[in-house]
């Protein structure tokens, strides 16, 4: 029993930790725009897509090119959002920018389908399939490139805001975007970094991941649900609630579905965020007060 | 170097809020080394004037020349760039950010220039000690006198040719207040070219050169600092006697 708990955690850890760069990349951009973009799953499924279909066949690169260049044009592909789509609707309210994003998200899955059809992809995994034993409980070697490829980067994201003059440039246009343009910052580029930082998150969570979970046109659904779920979870626009409330959700999903029922997993994941919220409005890591002025 | 140029001249400026006009053809100068006040009452459109010579506002019509240069519809970030800072009305600090990161966000434009920033904070520590002591605080734990002062510091940080000050002396204390015209006075003295909005006209123009008075966005008079003090419309609107 006590293995089989220790199993369904590092499954969950693994899960968890990509919902929390996603779930992180929609705190960013919320921090930097107020925009809940919830193109943030595409962007999963565009780095790990574009990966795939740029190492494929004879003539494919190899990966150590593939993959950069797909986590660059998953880069580009955030900036366009929000250079395109975001931007020229300044001063629009929330509800119009989420229907933007939402149109967004189904643009770039049309393109997707156009592209790459409705087939289940893969990527090879980093660094071969044998699995690690601790105890009972297995892993792949890619669990632990998931998870520690997300903590890195979660730090590294915590150090770029707290430690960099970009990084509290992007927070000072999210808390007075006025004051901001005053002080000489250039908001727009602000806001340009800010989404292809977001961007870079999500190619970053597809290639690790996708050697695990596979991917397809339609993959970034369900991940940007459950990323933006964690989000909120961990209270909205507070970027290391969004972490944990990501770990946290893959590790409710991943219990409930071992110990209750997999079918179950996905209901209980929302119901418990339904009761947080219904008894911690601003989530679990959020400020109390739960009103934004 | 020719000074017959004013550093600043704006001339026949329009602005508008979609249909609402807020500015009618202003006109004013400010010359290199000058401290010149802009006094109106609430509403009169002197925030407006600011934010349209700091490009955070498109004119709908005239043209603002700073240095010779026209920049009337150019970027604000371009525009802090060429040495115009802004110390917002009601301070607008960045309340989540430390004292100390909210002055060298100030720096932003001349972040390059790292010496010179470091011996510009330095001197802001010296102006405001209050600032030193808080440096790692959040600036919106800071009083709103604390916080006017963290506001005139980073845009000093910008390496201003030309200050923009608005409303400064606003939900101040009376000893406060005298303590920041004190200030900005000093600063003025030091080199600092100002264009100072204030509704508060007697502390205003008893630090200015010159004054202009704006009513419903429009400038209807404009003199020395002296002569608008002992105008008797002056004081019967603005300084209450
Ligand atoms: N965002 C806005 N939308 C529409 N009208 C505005 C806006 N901001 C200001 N106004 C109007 O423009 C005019 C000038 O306002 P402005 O804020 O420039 O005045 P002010 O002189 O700075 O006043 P105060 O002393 O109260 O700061 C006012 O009639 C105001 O109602
Ligand atoms: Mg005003």
């Amino acid at each position: 029993m006590l293995d089989q708990i220790l199993q369904f955690v590092l499954t969950g850890i693994t899960v968890g930790a990509t919902y929390a760069l996603v779930a992180l990349g929609f705190s960013i951009i919320y921090n930097a725009s107020d925009v809940v973009n919830f193109a943030q799953g595409e962007f999963v499924m565009i780095g790990a897509m574009s990966a795939i279909a740029m190492s494929a066949g004879e003539n494919g690169l190899s990966p150590f090119l593939a993959l950069p260049l797909a986590i660059l044009l998953t880069i580009g592909v955030g900036i366009m959002l929000q250079r395109f789509a975001i931007a020229p609707a300044k001063g629009a309210s929330v509800v119009t920018t989420i229907i933007i994003t939402i149109g967004a998200s189904i643009f770039l899955r049309g393109v997707a389908l156009l592209l790459w059809g409705k087939d289940i992809f893969a990527l090879p995994h980093f660094s071969g399939e044998q699995p690690i034993h601790i105890g009972n409980a297995t892993l792949l070697p890619q669990n632990l490139w998931v998870m520690g490829g997300a903590a890195l980067l979660v730090i590294g994201v915590h150090w770029f805001f707290n430690h960099t003059h970009q990084g509290k440039a992007i927070l000072a246009c999210s808390c007075n975007r006025t004051a901001a343009q005053l002080v000489g910052i250039n908001v727009g580029k602000m806001m340009m970094i800010a989404y292809g930082l977001s961007a870079f998150l999500g190619a970053m969570a597809g290639l690790l991941v996708t050697p695990i979970t596979f991917t397809s046109y339609d993959a970034g659904v369900m991940l940007g649900l459950k990323g933006f779920s964690a989000a909120i979870l961990g209270g909205f626009g507070n970027p290391m609630g969004a972490v944990a409330g990501g770990v946290l959700l893959g590790l409710i999903e991943s219990l409930s579905a071992g110990l209750i029922s997999s079918g179950y997993k996905d209901a209980i994941g929302f119901i418990i965020l339904l009761l947080v919220l219904f008894f911690r409005p601003s989530g679990l890591f959020g400020k109390a007060t739960a009103e934004r002025v | 170097m020719p000074c017959n140029e004013p550093l600043l001249s704006i001339e026949n400026l329009s602005t508008r809020y979609g249909p609402i006009q807020a500015l009618h053809q202003v006109s004013l100068e400010v010359n290199q080394g000058e401290l010149v006040a802009m006094v109106g009452a609430n509403g009169a459109g002197k925030t407006t004037l600011l934010h349209t010579v700091s490009g955070i506002l498109p004119p709908s019509g005239g043209e603002i020349t700073f240095d010779g240069q026209p920049i009337t519809r150019m970027a604000s970030h371009r525009i802090v760039g060429a040495g115009i800072c802004h110390v917002p009305e009601g301070r607008q600090v960045f309340p989540p950010l430390s004292v100390d990161d909210n002055l060298r966000l100030g720096a932003h434009a001349v972040r390059g220039e790292k010496e010179w920033v470091e011996s510009t904070l330095g001197e802001i520590y010296e102006l405001f000690p209050i600032l030193r002591e808080r440096a790692k605080q959040t600036a919106g734990t800071l009083s709103g006198g604390q916080q006017q002062m963290l506001a005139i510091g980073r845009a000093l940080l910008g390496r201003p040719r030309l200050l923009l000050l608005d409303e400064p002396s606003m939900g101040l204390a009376p000893l406060l207040v005298e303590e920041i015209f004190r200030v900005i006075q000093g600063l003025n003295e030091r080199g600092v070219t100002i264009l100072l909005v204030e509704q508060n006209a007697r502390a205003a123009l008893g630090i200015a050169d010159r004054g202009y008075v704006l009513e419903t966005g429009r400038v209807v008079l404009s003199a020395s600092a002296e002569e608008l003090l002992a105008d008797e419309a002056v004081r019967k609107a603005y300084l209450g006697y």
